[in-house]
């Protein structure tokens, strides 16, 4: 099986090619549009800050490159968020695959933002997730969050409850990082991996 | 619910780990990136590496090492000691490393903390502070403790924050080496003025003290060397015992 990793200025694109080489997945960090659209699945990670990185897969041509793709596709973290159709941070247009509002968390009980560390899975049923993943616990680093709609397949619960995964057709995403995350986040790559 | 974070740091020299007792005498306690690996098994949910001299010896980078850890651990790591630039950073980032902390740099030149946050985001951007009471008052110190400022810890934490940090590692060189409990008092100060995550360090040396760092200290995560490093407190009995006074811990 091939894995194209999209390569572009998103923080943890070699965080995401080394887990997969801990699957045993010789993953392919790249930017190049046919090696991605040949690719079997591909992962669009993302960490960073939204206007800037629409821009830059803009000027790339990745942004239509990626609303294009019809194998499955990872999105993670930014890259989930991306995938809908706008962020609050810096009111950006995002790619509008996914019909949802990308939104800041506004604490309500001196929660901290950004959420960041291990939060609990709650998947819906449908979920992408294996069973085995249910109440297991997942690192998160965000400051804002995908609502709840109709793509969601699974919720966390900071401030309240929000998609912690989503999925349309063949676009496939989770807030937390599943690279670091553990087992848990293994096991959310070899589901995603074995679609 | 968001878990209570417990994080072993390994201070490294020369590539190896090593725990300073108050920052002064050292002893080496192994391979970094396989004592990381452990601790990933033994349930750490975050690993702190400091290279301890790196400040003092004008060291760059530390790329190599993050790059290690990176491909074998599946948890988040920080990564500081000697951080001066944006090009330092930058490397470490293309290395692998989850966040990298900054602490004397930040203080000599608060800056860095803005341009860090802009060009990498400011989950990316944890500030380190040493601090310690002098006349009753929490005195930032630099160069791992040797040179005290005119920061107070309060304001200097404050303005990090405003300046784009994502998170607070706290260590008061007060309780560091102790093991008679973490700095609750300041540590909640800290945490009730901020909107950041807040990561204690300095003073652990039984479980009921990370018990009461998490409630009375307030703090996000716990941080700790020594009690770990020599398997004084196993993080799987730490976190049954936390679990069971109702503190969130995972697995």
């Amino acid at each position: 099986m091939s894995v194209a990793i999209i390569n572009y200025n998103a923080g943890n694109v070699r965080s995401v090619l080394f887990a997969m080489d801990r699957l045993g997945i010789d993953a392919q960090l790249t930017d190049d549009h046919e090696a991605i659209r040949q690719a079997d699945k591909v992962i669009f990670p993302g960490v960073g800050e939204a206007s800037t990185t629409m821009n830059y897969l803009r000027d790339k041509g990745l942004d239509e490159l990626i609303k294009s793709l019809t194998q499955p596709v990872l999105g993670i973290c930014l890259g989930m968020q991306l995938l809908c159709e706008h962020s609050e941070e810096n009111d950006t247009p995002c790619l509008g695959i996914i019909p949802q509002h990308v939104k800041l968390f506004q604490p309500t009980n001196g929660e901290k933002v950004p959420h960041m560390g291990w939060n609990q899975i709650r998947r819906k049923p449908g979920s992408w997730f294996s069973e085995s993943l249910e109440s297991g616990f997942a690192y998160f680093v965000h400051s804002y969050y995908v609502e709840e709609g109709p793509y969601t397949t699974a919720l966390t619960d900071y401030v309240h409850p929000f998609s912690c995964a989503v999925k349309k057709d063949n676009f496939y995403a989770t807030q937390f990082h599943p690279e670091k995350s553990s087992k848990v986040g293994e096991q959310v790559l070899k589901d995603f991996l074995t679609l | 619910m968001l878990a209570k974070r417990i994080i072993p740091c390994l201070d490294i020299k020369d590539g190896r780990t090593v725990k300073g007792v108050n920052f002064v005498n050292l002893r080496d306690a192994g391979d970094p990136v396989e004592l990381g690996a452990i601790y990933s098994e033994k349930g750490a949910d975050e690993l702190v590496f400091l290279d301890i001299t790196a400040t003092h010896e004008k060291r760059k980078t530390l790329a190599a090492l993050a790059r290690d850890i990176a491909k074998h651990l599946n948890i988040p790591f920080t990564i500081g000691g000697g951080i001066k630039s944006l090009e330092d950073v930058d490397v470490l980032l293309e290395s692998g490393a989850d966040k990298i902390s900054i602490n004397s740099a930040a203080v000599r030149n608060p800056q860095l903390i803005e341009d860090l946050a802009l060009n990498f985001g400011s989950q990316f951007v944890v500030l380190a502070v040493d601090a310690k009471q002098v006349d009753g008052e929490w005195v930032v110190h630099l160069n791992g403790g040797r040179l005290p400022t005119e920061r107070r810890l309060l304001e200097w934490v404050k303005e990090a924050e405003n300046r784009g940090a994502g998170e607070i590692l706290f260590t008061s060189m007060d309780h560091d080496g102790t093991k008679a409990g973490f700095a609750n008092e300041a540590l909640a100060m800290v945490s009730e003025n901020l909107s950041i995550p807040v990561i204690a360090s300095g003073g652990a040396g039984t479980m009921e003290h990370f018990y009461d760092v998490f409630t009375e200290g307030k703090a996000d995560a716990g941080l700790a060397a020594s009690i770990f490093h020599f398997q004084e407190i196993e993080i799987a009995d730490l976190k049954g015992y936390l679990k069971d006074k109702g503190v969130s811990v995972r697995g």
